[in-house]
């Protein structure tokens, strides 16, 4: 069962006025990423809607923003979904934690951090989910370069060549000029996507 | 220094900090737990993550569609069938394809075999972890095997299946197939009396399962739980019959439901669910009309899956997979390839409060505990 979104627009501009909301594909865009909070504690204490339940966390990327949407149902009252969504400018990607509201957000915000770089403020735990701590950049967005894993290092060289094994003179040398400049190889992207 | 000042303080030296895993058997693959124990009691849990990640979004979103597929086998690889299952809906939604009845009933029938293997194998390994090793397991493996067989034969493989396509099932279900289906269907009640005359009220089980690893149904329903887990706290709330998605709306089934929600509610809800999935069998098997088994206008993608191009949109599929709700997002921008895909995963998000749920107890029924909840590694790490 589908509540329609200009019903929960509606609603939402009666009680909270000073929420800017903008539909996009039977979703509520939020203008402003601060009035994330105040939006779901709304919709999950509204006896009208009741979502209590958050379903799905995650980010995209669309070149010029980062988005974070957000899929409610209401275990209660057996409909949904309600699809929020937030966007927020690349370099500095800062958006409201709903872990206080929703548990079920703890995991899969840390998740969206790790792939697209959001940071969920307010979050308890914020570390990254999959990767390590030392990991650099974030795989999802659309300019992640990936690294090039059969190019060797000086590192990797050293510790091969202290164990007897003979590296050719083209790699050393690659590995030397991609070290002074101080930068790591970067894997060529097909022209054409795979099949 | 400071170290030393430590551990004058009593409290303090008493805490145990382990590292539970990646290794250890009970953790199905590759999971580390941080545990912080005080004597045998757990006071502090944190679950680590990514051992078996290989970034599955990023690799989906530079394939094909129909190439896909075969990826989300590798997701939750115990019932892969359930895993296409909600992929192939979450793409017909987005590309508004209609299934046939035939194909619709052929996805309900290999979706709940899927369902019965998973809450065996299951069943079998919270018992190993439980200290119970092998002789249930391999009594739950034994008739695992026969519908494995039986996968085999129909989709030519026994885990990894890639047996749904968008708008129908790649092969049709033959009667010898069905025959074979039935067969299963009415000799498995008597396995399943022998299975719980074994363990239902064996009292080493209750003492172990009873009042352990307790979940409130306020917590379960805030934390995002979703399936078998959800439904032991006492949540009525099964996908199925909510969105009543493909064609289980046709189907009389109950929603069995724990009281207490500990581990052997989980157990025991697993068990009545068998029963409740092996019902749902015997309809379809009377009920399978004849008919198409593939929708005629996505014919020409099987051939040629780069020209399968959904329109510019956004769709979000959900299934109850025997693990909970697995929702996949996938955003299209008119070309073959997704601009974005996430998988919603059931086994990440029903660890979220593993701490809550071992805080107190002793080590040991903190592995029975994550038994109960059924994780598998290759969907929580993707």
């Amino acid at each position: 069962m589908n509540i329609p979104v200009e019903e929960i627009k509606r609603e939402l501009e009666a009680h909270l006025p000073d929420v800017k909301l903008r539909l996009i594909r039977n979703s509520l865009l939020i203008e402003n990423p601060e009035d994330l909070t105040q939006v779901a504690l709304f919709l999950k204490e509204n006896p009208k809607f009741l979502l209590d339940y958050l379903s799905s966390v995650t980010g995209a990327d669309y070149l010029n923003y980062l988005e974070s949407v957000y899929h409610f149902y209401s275990m209660a009252k057996k409909h949904g979904p309600v699809v929020l969504r937030v966007r927020a400018p690349k370099n500095n990607a800062r958006v409201p934690s709903l872990v206080p509201i929703y548990r079920s957000a703890e995991l899969q915000e840390r998740e969206a951090f790790d792939t697209f770089g959001i940071i969920y403020e307010g979050h308890p735990d914020p570390r990254r989910l999959f990767m390590w701590e030392e990991f650099q950049g974030h795989p999802l967005r659309k300019d992640y370069q990936q690294e090039d894993a059969e190019v060797l290092e000086v590192a990797d060289i050293a510790w091969l060549e202290a164990r007897g094994i003979k590296v050719p003179d083209e790699m050393k040398e690659k590995a030397k000029t991609l070290h002074a400049a101080g930068q790591r190889a970067v894997a060529q992207k097909p022209e054409k996507p795979r099949n | 220094m400071e170290t030393s000042q430590a551990l004058k303080n009593t409290d303090a030296a008493q805490i145990l900090e382990i590292n539970f895993g990646p290794q250890h058997p009970s953790t199905h693959g590759v999971f580390r737990m941080t545990v912080q124990l005080e004597g045998e009691k757990i006071c502090g849990l944190k679950p680590v993550f990514g051992y078996l990640h290989r970034n599955h979004e990023q690799i989906a979103e530079n394939l094909p569609y129909a190439a896909i597929m075969a990826y989300t086998d590798r997701l939750d690889y115990v019932n892969a069938l359930a895993n296409n299952f909600g992929y192939a809906i979450t793409i017909e939604k987005l590309a508004g394809l209609e299934v046939p009845e035939r194909a619709e009933y052929v996805r309900v029938i290999m979706a709940e075999l899927a369902r019965v293997v998973n809450h065996i194998t299951v069943i079998g390994f919270m018992l190993n972890d439980l200290g119970a090793f092998f002789t249930p397991l391999l009594y739950a493996f034994r008739e695992r095997e026969r519908i494995l067989d039986l996968f085999e034969e129909i989709t030519g493989s026994r885990l990894m299946n890639n047996f749904f396509r968008f708008g129908g099932v790649k092969r049709d279900l033959t009667g010898a197939n069905l025959a074979a289906i039935q067969k299963i269907v009415s000799k498995f009640p008597a396995f399943l009396k022998e299975f719980e005359d074994l363990l239902t009220k064996n009292e080493i089980l209750c003492m172990r399962c009873q009042n352990i690893g307790i979940l409130s149904a306020e917590t379960a329903t805030n934390a995002g739980l979703t399936g078998p887990v959800l439904r032991a706290s006492g949540v009525n709330y099964d996908i199925r019959k909510v969105d009543s998605y493909s064609i289980y709306d046709r189907f009389d089934f109950k929603i069995p439901l724990g009281k207490k929600g500990d581990v052997y509610d989980r157990y025991y809800v697993r068990i009545l669910e068998i029963r409740e999935s092996l019902k749902i069998l015997d309809q379809a098997l009377a009920k399978i009309p004849q008919g198409e088994i593939m929708n005629k206008k996505a014919l020409p993608f099987l051939k040629m899956p780069r020209n399968f191009k959904p329109p510019v949109g956004e769709a979000y599929g959900r299934v109850e997979s025997p693990k909970g709700e697995l929702g996949f997002y996938v955003v299209s921008d008119g070309t073959p390839q997704p601009w974005r895909y996430h998988v919603r995963a059931p086994s990440l998000i029903n660890l979220t409060i593993l701490e809550e749920m071992c805080l107190g107890q002793k080590i040991a029924d903190a592995i029975v505990t994550l038994g109960s909840i059924d994780i598998v590694l290759g969907e929580t790490d993707r």
